[in-house]
């Protein structure tokens, strides 16, 4: 019997419990609070290896408060003392885009973060996912600890999505398929004709793993992966990649054909709360957002912009736009993105976490409603515990935001 | 010993919400907002010993591990569910807080039933209904009974780090 992914990245058969040393261990914000819990070992055995950590300030950026702004102060005092060698100040953008953008996740490799996106890395073949803030205290100092290897779930994915459907729609319709518990503890594997995804496609799909309770999500590397990784100084002899056997055993084998995809919005207040744009059309919002880990990448914000360029949102609505890094901040800029955005009457915030875990940046009132490329929808996320968060693809939120209601955006032509 | 009986799919939002997750991470800073978007009623209420029964799927969302520090300050004995997420059962372990994923258990509970739990025997008792579940792996029974990830690590550092020397 062949083995699955999860089961050769960390070396067991599923449901046994391994001891593996991640390569990666990313924190963020919370750097502070994890430090906190440990001190005086810090002080005494100091860090298990310079180059494990990788800390993003990102969540709430700039600072909000002279707490947030102390909790900052202390990370970077700590980086420095440390010799932390990845270490990204307030401004360069979300953790998980970060850590892609810069090369450090490569196939084959581990990595855990002390936030529940970090599955994203899935995108580059990488076995990644979330763990605690006293998980992730303990592995700065001995640098490894256990993992039951998962049982796996083997999605096959068949055509193309047509236009006007995004990776976005897919994943949500998965989700709302299996539902939000539908792949707990597992790790589940995209096969198929993944080709036609992008690193970017493949990067939202895999960031909404944890949304359907799964431990990983995982796709192969292949020639988009290595051209990625190419264009960021990584050679092919810096990873090895690694792939199930055909014959692995799965739970659950799941087949999706991307031709029959259509715009979907997540209702509130869980994520597998799906249906497809046309059932709810109409539905008024107050804000729009387009950004987070989940959508803010330089192709989701062109989509939004190839629909709003020209136009305006509607009266007495708001769109916010959240990159998801500088360098896509950048990006989006050279190519006229961020001018056709703003010009469209959005707002451009900075790179980092903001609003979707309503920490500062467009908090909702009660009794608003928010259409969201962001991942989850909970009752409360965007704080207020009276407020509505619907999800969507980019090219949703941005031809909803013309109209101020649910609008399918195969409908709004140029 | 009074039960708190909840849904499906309760997420760490509701558990604690995300606006306080960089301004509250001692037990006392946590302790006021416990389960403020699910149930108001509860960060006052609860008492050492009681016990949350709830649905499916316990614990899914963020990673914050604020939720499971709070249950185990506040003296909570057990979370009963039908099962967790992932995340919010690895940092319950490495907080010592005690889940049972046991379906039968919290179908079985009717308003005024009492809950009896025997954690080494993986035994739990409501009303007049007895069910087993699984005990934990031996590796992470270690954990827990050291009281925890981070007085286990101390233990482990003190002798990969000075191998021979005093403990």
């Amino acid at each position: 019997m062949g083995e699955t992914f999860a089961e050769k990245v960390l070396g067991g058969k599923a449901n046994e419990i391994v001891i593996a040393a991640p390569h990666h261990l990313l924190t963020h914000d919370n750097t502070a609070a994890i430090i906190g819990k440990i001190a005086p070992e810090l002080a005494e055995y100091g860090v298990a290896r310079p180059d494990l950590p990788v800390i993003v300030l990102d969540h709430v950026v700039p600072a909000a408060s002279e707490k947030t702004a102390a909790n900052h102060k202390r990370i970077r005092e700590f980086a420095a003392a440390h010799g932390i060698r990845h270490f990204f100040d307030v401004g360069a953008g979300i953790c998980h885009q970060v850590l892609v953008e810069r090369g450090l996740a490569r196939p084959g490799r581990i990595i855990v973060g002390s936030d529940s996106h970090t599955c994203s890395y899935g995108a580059l073949n990488c076995f990644a996912t979330g763990i605690d803030r006293t998980e992730a205290a303990a592995l700065l100092l001995r640098g490894k600890t256990w993992f039951k290897v998962p049982e796996s779930i083997r999605v096959t994915l068949r055509g193309a999505l047509s236009p006007g459907v995004s990776a976005k729609d897919l994943v949500l319709s998965l989700i709302g398929e299996i539902g939000a518990d539908g792949a707990s503890y597992r790790s589940v594997e995209f096969h198929g004709d993944v080709a036609g995804l992008s690193l970017e496609e493949r990067f939202t799909i895999a960031n909404m793993g944890v949304e359907m309770g799964a431990k990983n999500a995982v796709f192969p590397a292949d020639g988009i992966t290595r051209a990625f990784l190419d264009g960021r100084g990584v050679p092919e002899e810096g990873y090895r990649a690694v792939w199930a056997d055909p014959d692995a055993a799965y739970v659950r084998e799941l087949a999706f054909d991307l031709g029959e995809v259509v715009p979907v919005v997540a209702r509130p207040h869980t994520v597998d709360n799906v249906v497809p744009v046309t059932e709810e059309a109409g539905v008024r919002f107050d804000q729009f957002l387009v950004g987070t880990c989940t959508n803010g990448r330089l192709p989701d914000l062109r989509a939004a912009a190839g629909i709003l360029r020209g136009r305006r949102v509607a009266p007495g609505t708001r769109l916010l736009v959240l990159p998801a890094s500088k360098a896509v901040f950048e990006a989006a800029l050279d190519e006229g993105i961020v001018a056709d955005l703003s010009r469209a009457g959005g707002i451009v915030l900075p790179p980092g976490c903001g609003p979707c875990l309503g920490a500062h940046q467009g908090v909702l009132a009660p009794g608003e409603r928010c259409l969201s490329t962001a991942n989850r929808n909970f009752r409360g996320r965007m704080g207020c515990r009276e407020a509505e968060i619907w999800l969507a693809s980019p090219e949703t939120v941005a031809a909803s935001a013309l109209t101020g209601r649910l609008t399918d955006p195969r409908e709004v032509t140029r | 010993m009074r039960v708190w009986k909840y849904g499906d799919d309760v997420n760490t939002d509701m558990l604690f919400p995300g606006k306080y997750t960089y301004t509250a991470s001692t037990p006392e800073e946590i302790l006021p907002h416990l389960l403020e978007d699910l149930d108001p009623e509860f960060a006052g209420g609860v008492r050492e010993g009681d016990v949350i029964l709830a649905g499916k799927n316990f614990g899914c969302g963020s990673s914050r591990e604020q939720p499971v520090v709070g249950l185990k300050a506040a003296g909570v004995l057990a979370v009963v569910a039908k099962s967790f997420a992932r995340i919010f059962y690895r940092a319950a372990i490495n907080q010592g807080l005690l889940l049972i994923a046991c379906p039968e258990a919290v179908d079985a509970w009717r308003e005024g039933d009492a809950i009896e739990i025997d954690a080494a025997g993986g035994r739990i008792r409501v009303g007049d209904a007895a069910f087993r579940f699984p005990p934990l792996p031996r590796e992470l029974l270690e954990i827990r009974e050291a009281g925890g990830l981070l007085p286990f690590t101390r233990r482990r550092l003190r002798k990969e780090r000075n191998p021979g020397g005093a403990r």
